[in-house]
C-alpha cells in the first residue's frame, strides 16, 4: 500500500511510555494488557502494571460501570510506578473514553474503536454529542480505527460467526499497539497458539485478528511513526513477571519447602487474595493442601488446626473476612502456635471497594482483637516483595511460635512487575525446632512437659505437635499458668502472661534489619512510607532530587515492632512525610510511639499515589524549611 | 511426627493412664462425669496410643472435656473445634482426631461448620452433649430446648422450634450417625467404640443432664424405671422392638413414615427391620423424627453407618497423584512457570 522508505518508519526511540488498554468488561482489555505487558518484559524493559477494574463480573455493555481498564508503564530505565498517567489511551467504545479521558495529559495520544461510537454507545456513555467530531478531544492527538469490522472481516473466510469474530478485537488493539512499540510478534502469536489449542476456529480467528491490527499500524499511514522502548539496564540474571498474590502464592512453597513444613492453606474466596488459593491448589505435588472452607473463620480454623498438627498453617483474605477471623487469631495468640494471616487489603468499610486498593486495615492488624492481643506485622512493598514479606513472615511466625499478619493490598495483588528470580538456596531456612521431649523435671525428679516453658532468649514456648509420647498436653485459650500451661485464673499470672506475650512480640524488633534509608547527606525531610505507596514515593523522591533538592525514603518491611532504630532515624529530621491510601494510620502509629509531628499525606480514591502528589508535598515541606531558615536569618 | 512411634507395639493402659492431673470442675451431679468416666474407660480398650489421640472441644461445659484427657488436646473457641478439626485431620490422618462438644456450640454458633464437616467427611468422631439448656452462662434456652420452655432469657417461654440434632446431622449426610445417653454407660461405650471405628466423620448425640439448669429433662426416658419402655434400641438387622416384655415394636406406613405400634396388634413379621447400612438416609431420617422430644419412646443406639470416601484421604491421594504425575515439586521449574527471560 505505501512504499515509504526504511527511513522513515524506523521506530522514534523513547525512554518509556504509559499505555491503557480500556473497554468493557468484556472486551478482553486485562488480557490485551497482560499479553502486551509480558511481551515487553520478554523484550527487556523495566515494567509497573496496573490492571484496574469493576466489582461487577459484566455490568451492562457499553456503559461507565462496565470500564475495565489496564495500564503498564515500560520504560528502557528502572521504574517504580504504573505512571502517572497515561500517554496513549486505546478506548474500545465511547465509556472507555469518557471514564479514562481526564487521565490523560495534553497531548496523550487516544486510539479509538471508532465502529463503537455509535449514537446508542454514544448515549450509554452520557455523551450528548460525538466527542470525535464536536472538538473536545482537540488537546489529543485522535486516532479513529475501525477495529470491530477489520476484525471481524479479517476472518470472514473462516465461517466464523461475525458476533463470535467481533470478539477478538482484543488482539486487535493488541496487535496494533505492538506495531506502534515495536514489540515482538512471536510470543504473543506463540501463546495464542498454547492458549487455543484444540479451538482451531478461535485460535486462527484471534491470530488474524492480532496480525490485522499489526499490519494495520505498518501500513495505514495514519500514524507517522512507530515507537521504540528498548530494552533496561537490568541485572544479570533470568526474570519473570509476576504479579503480588503470584509471589505471595510462591513465597508460601518456599517457606514450606525451607522449612520442610508440610504447606495448609485454609481460605475462602474473596477479592482481591482468591488468587494465591487459586495459584497454591494448582501445586499439589510439593505436597501442598489447600482447602476453601465454608467461611471465613473455617478458614483460619482449620489453618490454626493444621499448625497445631505441626504444618505450615496460612490463612489468606481481605478486609471483611479479617473481621471475621479476629477471633481465632485472638485464640492463635493464646496459644502460642505459627500460624500466618494473609490480608490483600482493599478499599472499606464492609463490602466498599473490593476490586479497588486501599491500606486502611493496618490499625486493625495492630489493634483489632479484643484483650492485649499483639501479632507480628510484615507487610510487602511491591508485586515482586510480596514473596520475600511472606517468607519473612513465616520466618517469625515460626521462630516465635505465633500468628503473623502479613499485609499486601489490591495493588500489589494484580499489580506486575519484572522480578530476578532467586535460588531456593539462598533464601533464609526456617527451623521448625520441635520438641523432642520432657522439658521440665518435678521436684520429685519425675520429668514432665511444660507447653508454656519459654526459650529464654525468643520468648517462643516449645512446639509439640501430637504424636510424641510423654509430652501429651493440652492448650486452650483460657489463660493458663506461666510454665506449666494449666488453666489459671489468678490475676498476678495473668498480668505476668499479658507481659511476657507483648515481650516477646516487642523483642522481636532485635531480630530484624533497621531501618533501611535511601539517604543523602544533609536531608532534612524523610518520606517514610509502608506498603504499596514504595512504588510512588520513591518515584516521587526521584523527581525532587532532579530538581537538585535532598530528601530521604525510609520504607518500614516491619510494622510490628518496628525496627529497633525508628526513633532515633525519625528525630534526625526536620520534617516526616508519611504518605498514605487511607486517613493517616502509619502517621498515628509513629506520632504516638516516637511522639515525632508526622505530616501525613493521605488519598483514599482507590487507586494507588501518583509520583506527582508525592513530588508535590515533598516540595512543600523543602519550601517550608526554606521559608523558616530565612525567616530565621532574618530574624538574628 | 508421624513414625516415631510406627515401631513401638501399643502399651497395655488403664483408665488412669488415659486421665490427666486435672481437678474435674464440672458441677457435682453432672451428666458430664459419667461421659468422662465412660470414655476414658473406653480408650484403653480401643488398641490407640494416648500420643496419636486429640481431644479437641469449643466452649461450654462440655469443652472442657480435652483437658481432663491425658492426650493431646486444645480447648478453643465457641463453635469452632469442628474448622480445627477439619484442619488438623486432613494433615495428620494418623491422628486419631475426636471433637467434644454441646447443643449451644454445635448447633447454634458452629452449625455451619459442624454441617460441613459431616458433609465433606473429615476423618473425626464428634460427640455432641446434647443437655437442651446453656449451662455455662447460666440457664438460657437452646437450639434444642422445647417450644415454651421458660429460662432466664425466655421468661415468658421460648417461641423457638427446636433443632433435632440427628435429623440435621442425617440432613448433612453424615455417615455415622448415633444416639446414646448419660445414664447408660455401657451403652455409651458400645456406641463410642463404633464412633470411633467408623472411618470418616461419626456423630453421637449423648443425652446429657445438666442437673443445675435443666434437671431431669431426660428423666421421662432415661429414668431406671420408664427406660425400657421409653428408649427404642436400634439393633441392625433386627425387627425394631421394645418394652419391658416387647410389647412394642417400629412399623414403616405405606408413605414411609415410622410410628410405634403394639406388637400384638400387628404381628412381629410387619415389624420394621433396621438397617444402618441403606446407602440412602431416608430411613435413619424417619427414625430420627419418631420421637417429638424426650418424653415419648426416643431410638437410641446407632442410625446409619455407612462408608464415604473421607476428605483427608482423597486430599492425600490427589497430592500422590499429583506427584507421581509431575515428580516432586520443582522449585526453579514453579518460577519459571510463567514467562521468564535471562538478562544478560
Amino acid at each position: 500500500m505505501s512504499d515509504t522508505t526504511t527511513e522513515e518508519t524506523s521506530p522514534h526511540l523513547i525512554d518509556r511510555v504509559v499505555i491503557r488498554f480500556a473497554g468493557d468488561s468484556g472486551d478482553g482489555m486485562q488480557l490485551a494488557g497482560d499479553r502486551f505487558t509480558t511481551s515487553s518484559a520478554l523484550f527487556g524493559n523495566d515494567l509497573a502494571t496496573f490492571p484496574d477494574f469493576p466489582a461487577e463480573i459484566r455490568a451492562p455493555a457499553g456503559t461507565l460501570a462496565g470500564v475495565s481498564a489496564f495500564q503498564v508503564h515500560i520504560s528502557d530505565h528502572d521504574i517504580s510506578t504504573p505512571g502517572d498517567s497515561p500517554n496513549v489511551l486505546v478506548a474500545m467504545n465511547p465509556a472507555a473514553l469518557r471514564a479514562n479521558v481526564e487521565a490523560l495529559p495534553q497531548g496523550a495520544t487516544i486510539i479509538v474503536n471508532s465502529d463503537a461510537f455509535d449514537e446508542r454507545n454514544l448515549a450509554k456513555a452520557g455523551y450528548e454529542g460525538d466527542p470525535l467530531a464536536d472538538g473536545s478531544l482537540s488537546a489529543y492527538t485522535v486516532y479513529e480505527v475501525p477495529m470491530t469490522s477489520i476484525t471481524t472481516e479479517s476472518s470472514k473466510d473462516l465461517g466464523v460467526k461475525p458476533r463470535d469474530a467481533e470478539r477478538s478485537k482484543n488482539f486487535f488493539a493488541l496487535g496494533l499497539i505492538s506495531w506502534l512499540y515495536t514489540r515482538p510478534v512471536e510470543p504473543t502469536l506463540e501463546w495464542i497458539t498454547q492458549k487455543y489449542a484444540g479451538k482451531e476456529l478461535v485460535l486462527e480467528a484471534n491470530q488474524r485478528a492480532f496480525k490485522a491490527g499489526y499490519h494495520f499500524g505498518e501500513t495505514a499511514e495514519l500514524f507517522e511513526s512507530s515507537y521504540e522502548v528498548k530494552p533496561a539496564v537490568l541485572e544479570p540474571g533470568e526474570y519473570a513477571n509476576v504479579t503480588g498474590n503470584t509471589a505471595a502464592a510462591w513465597g508460601l512453597i518456599a517457606a514450606s519447602l525451607r522449612s520442610d513444613l508440610p504447606l495448609f492453606l485454609g481460605t475462602y474466596p474473596i477479592t482481591p487474595a482468591s488468587d494465591i488459593l487459586h495459584e497454591l491448589s494448582k501445586h499439589k505435588h510439593f505436597g501442598v493442601r489447600t482447602f476453601q472452607a465454608e467461611d471465613e473463620i473455617s478458614g483460619i480454623g482449620a489453618a490454626l488446626g493444621a499448625a497445631f498438627g505441626g504444618a505450615l498453617g496460612v490463612t489468606t483474605t481481605s478486609g471483611p473476612g479479617i473481621d471475621l477471623k479476629s477471633e481465632m487469631m485472638g485464640l492463635a495468640i493464646s496459644l502460642e502456635l505459627p500460624l500466618l494471616i494473609i490480608d490483600i487489603q482493599r478499599g472499606g468499610p464492609s463490602t466498599g471497594l473490593p476490586t479497588k486498593t486501599e491500606q486502611a486495615d493496618l490499625l486493625h492488624a495492630m489493634y483489632g482483637r479484643h484483650g492485649e492481643a499483639p501479632l507480628p506485622i510484615v507487610a510487602a512493598k511491591t508485586p515482586s516483595h510480596c514473596f520475600e514479606a511472606v517468607i519473612e513472615a513465616c520466618r517469625i511466625a515460626v521462630k516465635y511460635r505465633t500468628p503473623v499478619m502479613l499485609l499486601s493490598d489490591g495493588y500489589l495483588a494484580n499489580g506486575t512487575e519484572p522480578w530476578k528470580l532467586p535460588d531456593l538456596e539462598d533464601l533464609p531456612a526456617i527451623d521448625p525446632a520441635f520438641a523432642t521431649g520432657p522439658n521440665h523435671t518435678e521436684a520429685d525428679g519425675t520429668e514432665d512437659f511444660w507447653p508454656y516453658l519459654r526459650d529464654p532468649e525468643t520468648l517462643a514456648r516449645p512446639w509439640a505437635p501430637p504424636g510424641l509420647a510423654g509430652i501429651e498436653h493440652r492448650i486452650g485459650g483460657l489463660e493458663k499458668s506461666d510454665g506449666p500451661g494449666n488453666v489459671a485464673y489468678d490475676g498476678a499470672n495473668h498480668e505476668r502472661m499479658t507481659r511476657l506475650r507483648a515481650a516477646k512480640v516487642a523483642g522481636i524488633a532485635a531480630d530484624i534489619p533497621p531501618t533501611d534509608v535511601d539517604h543523602q547527606d544533609g536531608a532534612e525531610v524523610l518520606v517514610i512510607g509502608w506498603g504499596s505507596t514504595y512504588g510512588a514515593i520513591a518515584a516521587g523522591v526521584q523527581r525532587v532530587r532532579a530538581r537538585g533538592h535532598l530528601v530521604d525514603q525510609a520504607h518500614l518491611v516491619h510494622l510490628n515492632p518496628f525496627p529497633d532504630d525508628l526513633g532515633d532515624v525519625l528525630r534526625r529530621y526536620k520534617r516526616v512525610l508519611v504518605p498514605e491510601v487511607n486517613l493517616g494510620q502509619l502517621s498515628r502509629l509513629l506520632r504516638a510511639e516516637y511522639l515525632v509531628d508526622a505530616v501525613s499525606l493521605t488519598q483514599v480514591s482507590g487507586i494507588p499515589f501518583r509520583a506527582a502528589a508525592m513530588e508535590t508535598a515533598i516540595l512543600q515541606l523543602i519550601d517550608e524549611l526554606a521559608a523558616d531558615a530565612k525567616a530565621d536569618e532574618e530574624g538574628s | 511426627m508421624t513414625d516415631v512411634t510406627e515401631a513401638v507395639p501399643v502399651p497395655l493402659t488403664t483408665r488412669k493412664d488415659w486421665s490427666s492431673d486435672q481437678e474435674v470442675r464440672w458441677c457435682p451431679g453432672c451428666g458430664d462425669y459419667s461421659i468422662l468416666a465412660a470414655v476414658q474407660m473406653l480408650m484403653p480398650d480401643l488398641g490407640v496410643r494416648r500420643e496419636s489421640t486429640v481431644f479437641l472441644s469449643g466452649i461450654g461445659c462440655a469443652a472442657r472435656f480435652p483437658y481432663y484427657m491425658n492426650t493431646y488436646g486444645m480447648h478453643s473457641i465457641h463453635g469452632r473445634a469442628p474448622a480445627i478439626a477439619t484442619g488438623l485431620a486432613t494433615t495428620r490422618p494418623d491422628l486419631d482426631v475426636w471433637v467434644v462438644t454441646g447443643d449451644g456450640d454445635a448447633l447454634s454458633i458452629g452449625g455451619n461448620h459442624l454441617i460441613h464437616a459431616l458433609r465433606r467427611n473429615v476423618d473425626i468422631t464428634i460427640l455432641l452433649f446434647n443437655n437442651q439448656i446453656y449451662g455455662l452462662t447460666k440457664g438460657q434456652y437452646s437450639p434444642t430446648s422445647e417450644v415454651a420452655k421458660v429460662t432466664k432469657s425466655t421468661p415468658f417461654g421460648s417461641l423457638e422450634q427446636p433443632f433435632n440434632p440427628l435429623s440435621l446431622a442425617l440432613g448433612a449426610e453424615a455417615g455415622f450417625v448415633a444416639r446414646t445417653h448419660d445414664m447408660d454407660r455401657k451403652h455409651m461405650t458400645e456406641v463410642f467404640r463404633r464412633a470411633h471405628a467408623h472411618k470418616g466423620a461419626s456423630f453421637v448425640e449423648i443425652y446429657q443432664n445438666c442437673n443445675v439448669f435443666n434437671d431431669g429433662a431426660f428423666e421421662q426416658i432415661t429414668g431406671k424405671n420408664v427406660r425400657a419402655d421409653m428408649l427404642i434400641p436400634l439393633e441392625h438387622g433386627q425387627p425394631i422392638r421394645f418394652g419391658a416384655d416387647g410389647q412394642f415394636g417400629v412399623v414403616m406406613d405405606d408413605d414411609g413414615s415410622v410410628e410405634v405400634v403394639e406388637v400384638a396388634s400387628v404381628g412381629e413379621d410387619a415389624l420394621l427391620v433396621h438397617d444402618e447400612h441403606k446407602e440412602n438416609p431416608g430411613l435413619a431420617f424417619q427414625l430420627s423424627r419418631l420421637s417429638r422430644g424426650p418424653y415419648e419412646p426416643t431410638p437410641i443406639g446407632v442410625f446409619r453407618d455407612v462408608d464415604h470416601a473421607e476428605y483427608g484421604e482423597q486430599m492425600t491421594d490427589q497430592i500422590a497423584a499429583a506427584t507421581e504425575r509431575r515428580g516432586p515439586g520443582d522449585f526453579a521449574a514453579l518460577l519459571r512457570s510463567g514467562s521468564s527471560w535471562t538478562v544478560n
